[in-house]
């Protein structure tokens, strides 16, 4: 398959803390791919990169052959690359819809086609229908109609969480990169949740990367999972096989596979 | 649906000081023009303070739009009215799009201040220039409009009118403004700028808009104080006189594009009632009808008026 965004060599240093040591990889269009690793493995830091939120000090990155290691995150936005946050970052003063309607406004005139002097109600560039049209259609997608006039202030945790990544469909990406997207859901109800989220995303047919600390829901769901460990990436393979990887469970996953085992009643491997 | 109640409003609110003009007394017609002229400048902070930031030295181009209208009349013998505000706004627009560039970097107490410190500087400037009269200020030619003087009876009404007119111009614009994109991101840039940048649109690109928008507002309120008063000085730059549009912003709440002239007016009359009854001590009473509309009515005297969320 093609290839639409690649990492080459990215290096990254905070003081004397290393983020990213030669980090690469290049992914498909149309991939699942989970990112997996202890917390500072180098995991944010590398969709911070890619999103242009933080320069690499060395290395680049390229999205469709094009050099995009320079862009800052609203460029990274308008080419398609789109990002959802470890936590929600939300306007609080505004409802649930008017989200929609401010990033959809933000869509159509990146797109020129609202500004002073527009007049009516231009369809929605990647959406084909107007703006109202369009949000209800991603509310309804994203289970949030229920919430659609309540001030993102007071909306559970949750929904917070739908709401943040509801957001970055407006702009169509095909790209998504979504940090930690079950973090602060419960248990039973994270793959209900990914499973609302994974069925929008493939409907809007973007390629994916998601953070997870969920083995479960990184094998249920990644294609391919890349392992980070103190800023590097350790492995990079299909679920069933990164795993298993002797590194990865001494690094990455050993913790996670024994609560796992302890939750279903199993004894320690 | 909101724009044209807004609209509505304003238009009885233009006919009716149309129609009622001539019957009001001198004075009655002066407080409503300099009410005018300062809610356009506040109309100007209600932008800013929608997105988070309070400007310090709104003055700056409040002043800018004086002087230019005195300088129209000093260098080239211009007294139109609506020449010296349409050159009022350009002028104040023309400096906020340079400033703009440094400004939309700040945020909070940074962006006051600065805004503060460049309002003082002109003031400094004001004062050094003997050309504009230094201290004593200017003396403003007397009003025109269309080449035609209205006379000493008249003159005043003409002005009101001119300026509403012009106001409610201004306003339907900014109403108009704020119901596009860029101006609907005021309240997202204030609740988080990282994600307005992470959904493609640039807060720096928005702030140095709105800045823009609001200078030329209160430069067009400069022009129609000098020409209403008929004198300018230094002091229209003083920090004195941002605070004074701040108070009125305050007072008036920012929900409609409506309110800044209604706490405009407001401010008039308490001033001027205050000022009446005891001159030595009228910042205190408008100190006290500050402190009650914040703890009384914190969302300013629009809530009176319904408490629905408006433009």
């Amino acid at each position: 398959m093609a290839l639409v965004l690649e990492a080459r060599g990215l290096n990254k240093r905070f003081g004397a803390v290393t983020a990213a040591t030669n980090v690469s990889a290049a992914i498909e269009q149309n991939s699942v791919v989970g990112l997996i690793g202890t917390n500072g493995a180098g995991k944010t830091t590398f969709i911070n990169m890619i999103t242009g939120y933080i320069k690499p000090d060395s290395g680049s990155i390229h999205y469709q052959g094009r050099d995009i290691t320079a862009l800052p995150p609203r460029e990274v936005t308008r080419i398609g690359i789109c990002r959802s946050f470890q936590i929600p970052q939300l306007y609080s003063s505004l409802s649930v819809y008017e989200h929609m309607m401010v990033g959809l406004g933000v869509v159509l005139r990146n797109a020129g086609l609202a500004g002073f002097f527009t007049r009516g109600r231009p369809n929605v560039p990647g959406h084909g229908a107007p703006a109202a049209a369009v949000a209800e259609r991603i509310l309804v997608r994203f289970g949030l109609t229920d919430y659609r006039d309540r001030n993102a202030q007071v909306l559970p945790g949750g929904v917070r969480k739908l709401l943040d990544i509801a957001l970055t469909m407006v702009a169509k990406p095909a790209i998504l990169l979504l940090d930690e997207p079950t973090s602060g859901v419960s248990a039973e109800e994270k793959f209900g949740m990914m499973e609302m989220v994974m069925a929008a995303v493939k409907a809007e047919g973007a390629t994916v990367l998601f953070v997870e600390h969920d083995m479960e829901v990184v094998s249920r769901f990644a294609g391919r999972v890349l392992a980070f460990y103190d800023g590097r990436i350790i492995a990079d393979a299909a679920p069933e096989i990164a795993l298993v990887d002797p590194e990865v469970k001494r690094y990455v996953v050993g913790g996670a596979l024994r609560r796992m085992d302890e939750r279903e009643g199993r004894p320690n491997a | 649906m909101k724009a044209d109640r807004t609209l509505l409003i304003l238009g009885i609110v233009l006919l009716a000081v149309v129609g009622a003009g001539p019957l009001l007394p001198q004075w009655a017609l002066f407080l409503a023009t300099i009410a005018i002229a300062k809610g356009l400048v506040a109309l100007g902070l209600l932008l800013q303070l929608r997105a988070g930031l309070v400007s310090f030295g709104q003055a700056l181009y409040y002043c800018l739009g004086a002087y230019t209208a005195g300088s129209l009349g000093r260098f080239f013998d211009i007294g139109d009215m609506l020449l010296q505000m349409l050159a009022g706004a350009l002028v104040a627009a023309f400096i906020a799009f340079v400033l703009g560039f440094l400004l939309a970097r700040y945020r909070g107490i940074f962006f006051g201040l600065l805004s503060l410190a460049l309002s003082m500087i002109l003031y400094g400037l004001l004062v050094k220039s003997q050309a504009l009269g230094s201290t004593d200020g200017i003396n403003i030619l007397p009003s025109t409009l269309f080449g035609i003087r209205p006379n000493q009876e008249s003159v005043r009404h003409v002005v009101l009118v001119a300026g509403c007119a012009v106001a409610f111009l201004a306003t339907l614009l900014v109403n108009r403004y704020l119901d596009t994109p860029l101006g609907q991101l005021a309240a997202a840039i204030k609740d988080n700028e990282i994600r307005v940048e992470y959904m493609g649109a640039s807060v720096r690109e928005a702030i140095h808009a709105k800045y823009v928008i609001a200078a030329a507002l209160s430069g067009i309120g400069g022009a129609l104080a000098a020409t209403t008063v008929g004198h300018i000085d230094p002091d229209m730059a003083y920090w004195t006189t941002s605070g004074e549009f701040i108070f009125i912003t305050i007072l008036a709440g920012t929900r409609s594009v409506i309110a800044p002239f209604l706490g405009a007016a407001i401010f008039g009359i308490i001033h001027t009632v205050a000022y009446d009854i005891s001159p030595n001590t009228w910042q205190m009473t408008l100190g006290i009808a500050l402190l009650m509309v914040i703890v009384f009515l914190p969302d300013g005297l629009w809530s009176l008026f319904g408490r629905r969320r408006a433009a």
